[in-house]
């Protein structure tokens, strides 16, 4: 099989674990062994207590902490660390009910409302829209006035209530994912609706639970205790947090000292569930944003050490030289070279190609030339000159200054290079006044902008000037940025697949007006790309990468029709080719 | 084409409303109509826009329809839903263009592989689809344990084989390929290509070949449609409308494509600017 390598990062993991990386961050580490060790404590209540809850030690009423009571009495002498770990068990059911049914229903109703839309949608929206204009403090009340201290019933009309927040969260992913292609894909393999929400989008949105359900954990604590110091969740004298809290409150007087431990407790909880909500968000932000903390580290660059070696100076003749060129990226595993020692040089006048297929290195040496390289990735060896400067190595604000107007970039997608909320003309005028090649004052930069939009061959050079980069189509952007690279007048243009989204149409008028940029400016273009198309279509000389190393360079005319590499060989044969080549090898 | 054939549209049109207050609906789709044989692949090309893909998906049931008729087997599915529409999933598959995407990248690829196999109306044990599951990647050239790896630990040309062994694993009739190989490089494009000749020849599928790419057409399809703004611009067999495009647009595709080869691609660059000097 002729498949070629797996793409350096994978898309996604199969399964992220969302607590992955808390240990590296203290804080929510810290309040997440606090939950845990609470909880766990609490379920093992009648193995840790020292004493029984009830029982009543009347000869020491409100002692402080002592061996026998590490946190002392209360009123009638039953000691407090048994209570507050006897007393956890009401608010920490009451809590996981309310958890229960708020994941329940929030999970249920918004992936029904987002996934079957219509109708559906409509009237769950109504419904959640209910839920979350109804005071639910209120109807808790109402409902225990109903069922006479139940905890259970109190909770789980809470956790009802707050779930409509929930469910408008997962209304909006689910929407958003029904449109994934491999939903799609699964509509066609036969699957019915039931079937498509259970095994393609519930698993999918697991993970946006957790973050909201810590969160909502602590709010829930904080109504249950308060439901406990008021006396209607838990029958007294049986202890909980909150009617601990209500105890303490009557005695405040005479020793506060029961306040501090009942409230500090619930406190210490309803912080915890709070920060590990927060550092858990934290973390998937991360992970959205970045390879992660650590594979950021770069590979030490040893580029700078045989800068003054005598055999290493500049080639005479070529405007942009390689020498012994590698580049690595840190990865997990430790460096790992995508780049190995290549060596090329480039003349003025000259259309160079970079060719090769997905992971043979070609994008990351355009990018490297220009200092762009992603913060993970070094040059590891070798240099690189510009018109007898050497470039490699160079600190960042030499670079800024080359960037532009001694070397540019045109990329494959357009709008990256542009910014949606400015005209194209106020966008190249401010390349134009930073490259400092105008001077004189604003008549002058927006001659040299007319000058550069029409030397891209657009027709209504200050028609295209006057508008916003979504009013373009591709072919007319594409042109524009080839335009803003021109502004600093380059001495080489690297052109990283500039015609790769691009219709076929408007690809070649693309290569056309590369090929006359060429001719009039007499500046190199080095032009990477996966297309021998385009290659014989528009390069002068090329030379082909495969996974990081040269397998064949020259004139195009010897690699198409004397070809000595295999793999050049086999790249020509798998391209298809609308005419019947002549001097094609099978 | 012998019999009936195995998918048929009749003046195909898919409009969506416009915004805004009285304003005509947006034309994708207009009259659209043609048919693919048993066993035959149909190439339909265009560009961006063309509303190539649009029928593919309204074909798929996908997008409604708002005018004209499908036809499966001389069946009309132009508007089956739910139930129906599920219980053609055996005649009916597709591949999509993104290997990326068209998997569900949470699912082991041998649960992604037994959906097709376990909708309503199969009737196959979980030993038999185990069995099946595996013969279909040993087909489709990938291991055999394959099946418990997640679809993030395969390559694009892998995930691709995965895609086509998901379309073909319950021996459909029509195959609609949208863009199947245009996310691939290029070596991996032609096994794939291989491939899906391979299975036909096994099979007997029909293809819907919907692509922006003449040059891969000219060589895996019978026949070509090329579509231009919803409409079909020109028809025939593929080598006569690479070869000897008729209609404007055609031309100016065939003109554009670049072919691998320096000196004959200077020879068509020339005459692709002659033709555009003569014609303004």
């Amino acid at each position: 099989m002729t498949t070629v390598e797996a793409p350096p990062k994978a898309r996604s993991r199969p399964r992220t674990n969302p607590f992955a990386g808390i240990w590296r961050r203290p804080v929510p580490a810290a309040a997440f062994v606090v939950v845990v060790g609470i909880s766990v404590a609490v379920i093992l209540a009648p193995l840790l207590a020292p004493h029984p809850p009830l029982a009543q030690d009347l000869l020491h009423t409100l002692s402080g902490p002592s061996a026998n009571h590490p946190l002392g009495t209360d009123v009638l002498g039953r000691d407090v660390l048994s209570r507050l770990l006897y007393g956890g068990r009401p608010t920490l059911i009451g809590v996981g009910l309310a958890v229960l049914v708020y994941a329940f229903f929030g999970m249920s109703l918004g992936i029904l409302a987002g996934y079957l839309r219509g109708w559906t949608d409509r009237v769950i929206v109504a419904v959640l829209d209910v839920m979350l204009s109804v005071p639910a403090v209120i109807i808790t009340l109402a409902v225990l006035a109903i069922f006479h201290q139940s905890n259970a019933a109190a909770m789980l009309t809470i956790g009802f209530f707050a779930s409509a927040g929930l469910a408008r969260i997962i209304r909006s992913s689910c929407i958003a994912l029904r449109e994934e292609l491999f939903v799609d894909a699964a509509r066609v393999s036969g699957l019915g609706p039931a079937r498509i929400m259970a095994r393609h989008i519930l698993p999918r949105l697991t993970g946006q639970l957790l973050v909201p359900v810590f969160l909502f954990s602590g709010n829930a604590l904080a109504i249950q205790t308060g439901l406990g110091f008021l006396g209607l969740a838990t029958p007294a004298p049986a202890p909980s947090w909150g009617g601990m809290v209500g105890e303490a409150a009557q005695i405040m007087q005479q020793d506060p000292y029961l306040l501090f431990v009942s409230g500090g407790v619930i406190g210490l909880m309803s912080l915890s569930f709070g920060l590990v909500g927060d550092g858990l968000r934290d973390l998937e932000q991360d992970r959205r944003q970045a390879t992660g903390g650590r594979l950021r580290r770069p590979v030490p660059a040893t580029a700078p050490q045989d800068a003054n070696k005598p055999s290493d100076a500049p080639p005479d003749g070529a405007v942009l030289a390689v020498r012994d060129y590698s580049i690595a990226f840190a990865t997990a595993q430790g460096p790992r070279t995508v780049v190995d020692s290549i060596s090329f040089s480039v003349r003025s006048g000259e259309i160079f190609g970079l060719v090769g297929e997905s992971g043979s290195g070609k994008t990351v040496t355009g990018l490297s030339l220009l200092g762009l390289l992603p913060p993970n990735g070094a040059v590891t060896s070798g240099s690189a000159w510009l018109a007898g400067t050497r470039i490699s190595g160079l600190p960042e604000r030499e670079l800024q200054g080359i960037r532009g107007s001694e070397i540019a970039l045109v990329s494959q997608e357009p709008m990256v290079a542009l910014d949606p909320y400015f005209t194209i003309g106020s966008q190249l005028s401010e390349v134009v006044r930073r490259t400092g090649a105008v001077p004189g004052g604003k008549e002058a930069v927006r001659q040299r902008v007319r000058d550069l939009l029409t030397s891209v061959h657009l027709r209504d050079p200050d028609g295209v000037a006057r508008r916003h980069p979504h009013e373009l189509s591709g072919g007319m952007l594409q042109r524009v940025v080839i335009a803003m690279a021109l502004a600093g007048s380059p001495k080489v243009l690297i052109a990283d697949e500039p015609t790769t989204a691009l219709d076929v149409t408007v690809q070649a008028g693309i290569l056309d007006l590369l090929r006359s940029l060429r001719d009039e400016h007499g500046m190199a273009i080095i032009l990477i790309t996966h297309d021998l198309g385009v290659v014989a279509d528009s390069c002068d000389r090329a030379l082909v990468m495969e996974q990081g190393r040269i397998v064949e360079e020259g004139p195009v005319e010897d690699i198409f029709y004397r070809p000595r590499h295999p793999y050049t060989r086999q790249l020509i044969a798998s391209t298809p080719s609308i005419a019947p080549t002549e001097g094609r090898i099978a | 084409m012998t019999g009936t054939p195995v998918l048929r549209l009749d003046g195909l049109a898919v409009r969506y409303p416009s915004r805004g207050f009285r304003r005509p609906p947006t034309t994708v789709i207009e009259d659209v109509s043609f048919e693919v044989g048993e066993a035959e692949t149909v190439a339909l090309v265009g560009e961006s826009g063309s509303g190539k893909t649009t029928i593919g998906k309204a074909v798929l049931g996908l997008t409604p329809v708002s005018g004209g008729r499908v036809l499966l087997a001389g069946r009309d599915i132009t508007r089956l839903t739910g139930r129906a529409r599920r219980l053609l999933s055996s005649d009916l598959q597709a591949i999509f263009q993104n290997p990326y995407g068209s998997l569900n990248p949470a699912l082991p690829v041998g649960r992604t592989l037994a959906e097709p196999l376990l909708t309503s109306g199969s009737t196959l044990s979980r030993a038999e689809v185990h069995e099946h599951i595996a013969d279909l990647l040993r087909r489709v050239g990938l291991p055999e344990d394959a099946a418990g790896r997640y679809p993030a630990q395969f390559s694009g040309g892998q995930r691709q084989r995965i895609a086509i062994a998901r379309a073909v694993a319950r021996r459909p009739r029509v195959v609609i390929c949208d863009e199947p190989t245009s996310a691939l490089d290029v070596t991996t494009q032609a096994a794939a290509l291989d491939l899906l000749a391979e299975l036909q020849r096994t099979f007997g599928c029909a293809y819907l070949f919907i692509t922006h790419d003449l040059a891969v057409v000219k060589e895996f399809a019978a026949r070509t449609l090329v579509l231009q703004r919803g409409r079909i611009v020109e028809e025939g067999p593929s080598a006569e409308v690479c070869e000897r495009p008729r209609h404007a647009y055609t031309r100016r595709l065939v003109a554009a494509a670049p072919v691998p080869d320096p000196v004959l691609q200077r020879r068509r660059r020339q005459e692709r600017t002659d033709m555009r000097a003569a014609t303004g």
